[in-house]
């Protein structure tokens, strides 16, 4: 599976779910009571399918609608992410939440006050433009009449269509859109009280535990689990899949290790020849769908933009497999009644994981319900529903409902990887400082933003899917963070290579106003162009992906005897349209730069032969309290813009941005992802080159 | 082996039957309903579990039911009274030291073991005390401000109680 694979994340990934009257694609979901209920007693109930792990999205979309409403926030409360409930929905992906869904929302919203403004009419029988809507209320001055929502709907379902045309508020006249209003649950969150999917219980629940094979493509060759028929527990045997049931963890886990299981390990690519191998193994072209579909960008002629150019420069750049390590782990409460299922589980995809359920238990999509409560995190890693498929199976034979809730070691194991990658890039410039021809191709890691923002005459940019090494899938942003990495580190080498300043000579290339805008509001906050103090290197990157733009400046030191590196600084200017939650924005702004230093820095999946070796924190080291630098954020508010998602683009700056600090501190240059997993080996002068060309 | 013990909670005696042997979390998760310590790791490297038992930060997850006998353990289902959240709790909403909040009761409570044994923390030593929670939203700057918030607080409030 790679990352932008139609079966996980396409856009076609609803065709194959099944009963469209059962679960409506968007487009069959005319209704405004497909989407927006209000309760007799005027509290208004929106469904989405988009799934809260963090985002903050059932605060900002609840604004969206609040917005059109005229009613505060608390007024509004959101159904999200349940089968049973939900309209249908791809999944939450893609950074599509603000930029589709509160879009939609906003327009349903909308639709339904100028049908509350034409019920209010026809019932006093005056002209809509003497009504105005003010605190859940429909009024008529001229009367002195007031109706509220409630009374006025009655609690009936709105089967009016809403009309994709009514006019929404603009961004500039947003009262509570626009605001940075409180998380609506967080009350529940720092109680306690707010139930993940590992919290929940069923009356009789039993709690299963799942045999793991000792590395990727094993074959069982011998098992004997009389050991593990313990009081209370259940094993369960399909062919070579094994689980048990029990009443409590420890009692699983017991039984579970009472299993003795033999294995047969194929053998298996090395770590050492990972970069080689992607390189050398592309996905054969029929299978090319399977990993995602190769893509090719080509405009004017790379031989006459090299002709044209008085510098030529060629250079390979790589990314490791990194893990998403949410900090909850996948897990999923599964329970069968009659011949319908009921699966609890955190998942982006919660109508994809239906199908997925559907079609490992042969039963049509209608017999199954999934629920995705409010979710631990994902990152892109929670796409898809193998946890909920082994919670079935479990349950299905223990004839009780069955949590299972991974173990770090299998979250770090049997989820996904975010791909790792080869990048080539050659550019040529002129003697005037001008790209000529830019030319990039990325094997494995993926497609996203792999064309560059700078205005290139000629440029050549192909993704080539290779045979994956590890299970690999989504992630934050996808390959937008390596195309990045490659294009931005490669900038900064053109640059110092012809003696012009990174950000200068950027400008100079770049005629994208968002985000030559990011890049000097960025800049300016750095104090770019002000020699750094000795021992330390300013380093600057930025672009664009998914409609949103940004710019990032890092300060690095480096531990002259050591090679100890520290990112002491980062200052970030973000622009995603207009903003509708500035401190959730600015929140989830930091927070991609903190998860991108892990990238950048050291986060790298190490393994031997199909079996992962860091699959704990204590051996995969994530960012941590004492990594963070001092961080700067700048929100660039326009609202004359759509708003555009935001979780993913600010993640792609800081890896480069970092590197080129460090080139700039100690002129080695590192060309890979992580930069420094240990010390930067100054002494002597080995260079965290990519693989050779 | 399964035998009677007794759990002293949030102020609460509970009698468990069961194992001595079983993780702390698991009892307070699975036996007493307390899910605001987390399953993050199963090893004490990532403080989802953090409680405190006699006032000490403790990662539940790697501490044996055995351990917890006899002392007094405050889970985050502890800490607001009477409807009133905690100082900690209210600087982590005023922060908006959150985002999926997978990560957060362990935080509070891993705080508020730093806070009993050193009211008025550095901000290093809020990092040094924080170092074995994740957080992999990122939020740890803002968690950092909650912490020095509720600290500034609950130094007010003792001083004026004085």
């Amino acid at each position: 599976m790679t990352e932008t694979r139609p079966r996980t994340t396409g856009p076609d990934a609803g065709q194959s779910t099944g009963d469209r009257r059962l679960a409506p694609l968007e487009p069959d979901a005319p209704a405004i009571g497909d989407w927006l209920h209000i309760e007799r007693d005027g509290r208004v109930i929106v469904y989405t399918g988009k799934t809260e792990m963090g985002q903050n999205i059932r605060t900002s979309l609840a604004q969206a609608v609040a917005e059109e409403l005229r009613l505060p926030v608390s007024a509004i409360q959101l159904v999200m992410a349940d089968t049973a409930r939900t309209p249908y929905d791809m999944g939450t992906v893609g950074s599509r939440t603000t930029a589709v869904m509160g879009r939609r929302l906003q327009v349903v919203a909308a639709a339904t006050r100028e049908l509350l403004v034409d019920l209010a009419a026809e019932r006093w029988h005056v002209a809509r433009d003497e009504l105005r809507i003010a605190d859940g209320k429909i009024v008529h001055d001229p009367s002195g009449q007031a109706i509220s929502f409630g009374e006025l709907t009655q609690g009936q379902r709105l089967t009016q269509e809403y009309d994709d045309t009514t006019p929404i508020t603009p961004a500039d006249q947003w009262t509570i859109a626009g605001t940075s209003v409180a998380k609506v649950d967080g009350w529940a969150i720092v109680t306690g009280e707010r139930r993940y999917t590992p919290d929940l219980t069923r009356p009789g629940m039993l709690v299963g535990k799942v045999l793991r094979a000792p590395a990727f493509g094993a074959t069982l060759t011998q098992l004997d689990t009389s050991a593990a028929s313990l009081p209370g527990v259940v094993v369960v045997q399909e062919g070579d899949w094994v689980g048990v049931v029990a009443p409590d963890r420890l009692a699983a886990a017991q039984a579970l290790a009472a299993i003795r299981a033999e294995w047969a390990v194929p053998s298996q690519i090395a770590q050492e020849e990972l970069f080689a191998y992607l390189k050398d193994h592309l996905a054969p072209q029929i299978e090319h769908q399977r990993f995602g579909g190769s893509e090719r960008y080509e405009r004017g002629s790379i031989a006459e933009g090299r002709a044209a150019a008085d510098h030529l420069l060629a250079q390979t750049y790589t990314v490791a497999y990194i893990a998403h390590a949410p900090l909850e782990p996948r897990a999923a409460l599964a329970e069968w009644s009659g011949g319908t299922l009921t699966v609890w589980t955190g998942t982006q995809r919660p109508f994809g994981v239906r199908a997925e359920l559907a079609q490992a238990f042969g039963l049509v999509e209608e017999a199954i319900r999934v629920i995705v409560p409010d979710t631990g995190s994902a990152y892109g890693g929670k796409h898809t529903g193998e946890v909920a498929i082994e919670a079935a199976r479990l349950a299905r034979a223990a004839l009780r409902p069955v949590k299972l809730i991974w173990t770090r070691e299998e979250e770090f194991t049997w989820a996904y990887f975010r791909p790792a990658g080869v990048i080539e890039v050659a550019s040529a410039v002129d003697g005037d400082g001008m790209l000529t021809a830019w030319e990039q191709h990325n094997y494995n890691s993926g497609a996203a933003a792999i064309q560059t923002p700078y205005a290139v005459t000629n440029q050549l940019s192909a993704y080539h899917p290779s045979l994956p090494v590890l299970r690999q899938g989504s992630y934050r942003a996808l390959a937008a963070t390596a195309n990045h990495f490659a294009r931005e580190t490669h900038m900064d080498e053109l640059a110092h290579a012809l003696g012009r300043d990174p950000l200068a000579f950027r400008l100079q290339n770049l005629r994208d106003e968002r985000l030559r805008a990011v890049f000097e509001t960025c800049a300016a906050a750095f104090g770019w162009g002000v020699q750094a103090p000795p021992g330390h290197g300013f380093g600057i990157a930025g672009g664009t992906e998914k409609g949103s733009y940004v710019a990032t400046c890092a300060e690095v030191v480096v531990d002259q005897a050591s090679g100890q590196v520290r990112v002491v600084r980062v200052v970030q200017a973000f622009e995603c349209g207009a903003i509708v939650n500035p401190n959730g924005l600015r929140n989830q702004v930091e927070g991609a730069i903190a998860q991108g230093l892990g990238g950048a820095l050291f986060e790298a999946i190490a393994f031997a032969n199909g079996t992962i070796l860091n699959n704990r924190f204590s051996s995969y080291r994530v960012p941590r309290f004492a990594d963070m630098p001092a961080v700067e954020v700048i929100l660039v508010d326009r609202p004359d813009l759509p708003s555009a998602g935001a979780g993913e683009t600010p993640i792609v700056g800081i890896a480069p941005a970092v590197g080129n600090a460090l080139f700039a501190a100690t002129r080695i240059r590192l060309r890979a992802l992580p930069l420094v997993p240990q010390a930067l080996p100054i002494a002597s002068g080995t260079r965290n080159e990519a693989i050779p060309r | 082996m399964s035998e009677l013990t007794t759990l002293m909670v949030n102020g609460d005696t509970h009698t468990v039957d069961t194992s001595r042997d079983r993780p702390l979390l698991d009892v307070l998760r699975e036996d007493l309903g307390l899910t605001g310590c987390k399953i993050g790791c199963g090893e004490g490297e990532c403080g989802a579990c953090t409680v405190l038992v006699d006032g000490q930060t403790t990662r539940s997850c790697i501490t044996p039911l055995s351990a917890a006998l006899g002392r007094p353990v405050l889970t985050v289902e502890g800490l607001a009274a009477h409807g009133h959240l905690h100082p900690l709790q209210q600087a982590f909403l005023d922060a908006d030291a959150l985002q999926c909040g997978y990560c957060t009761p362990g935080m509070i409570m891993a705080a508020l073991g730093l806070l009993e044994r050193c009211p008025d923390p550095s901000e290093d030593a809020i990092i040094a005390a924080m170092q074995g929670n994740l957080c992999r939203c990122g939020t740890y700057a803002r968690i950092v401000r909650a912490i020095q918030q509720a600290a500034a607080e609950l130094r007010a409030a003792t001083g004026a109680g004085q």
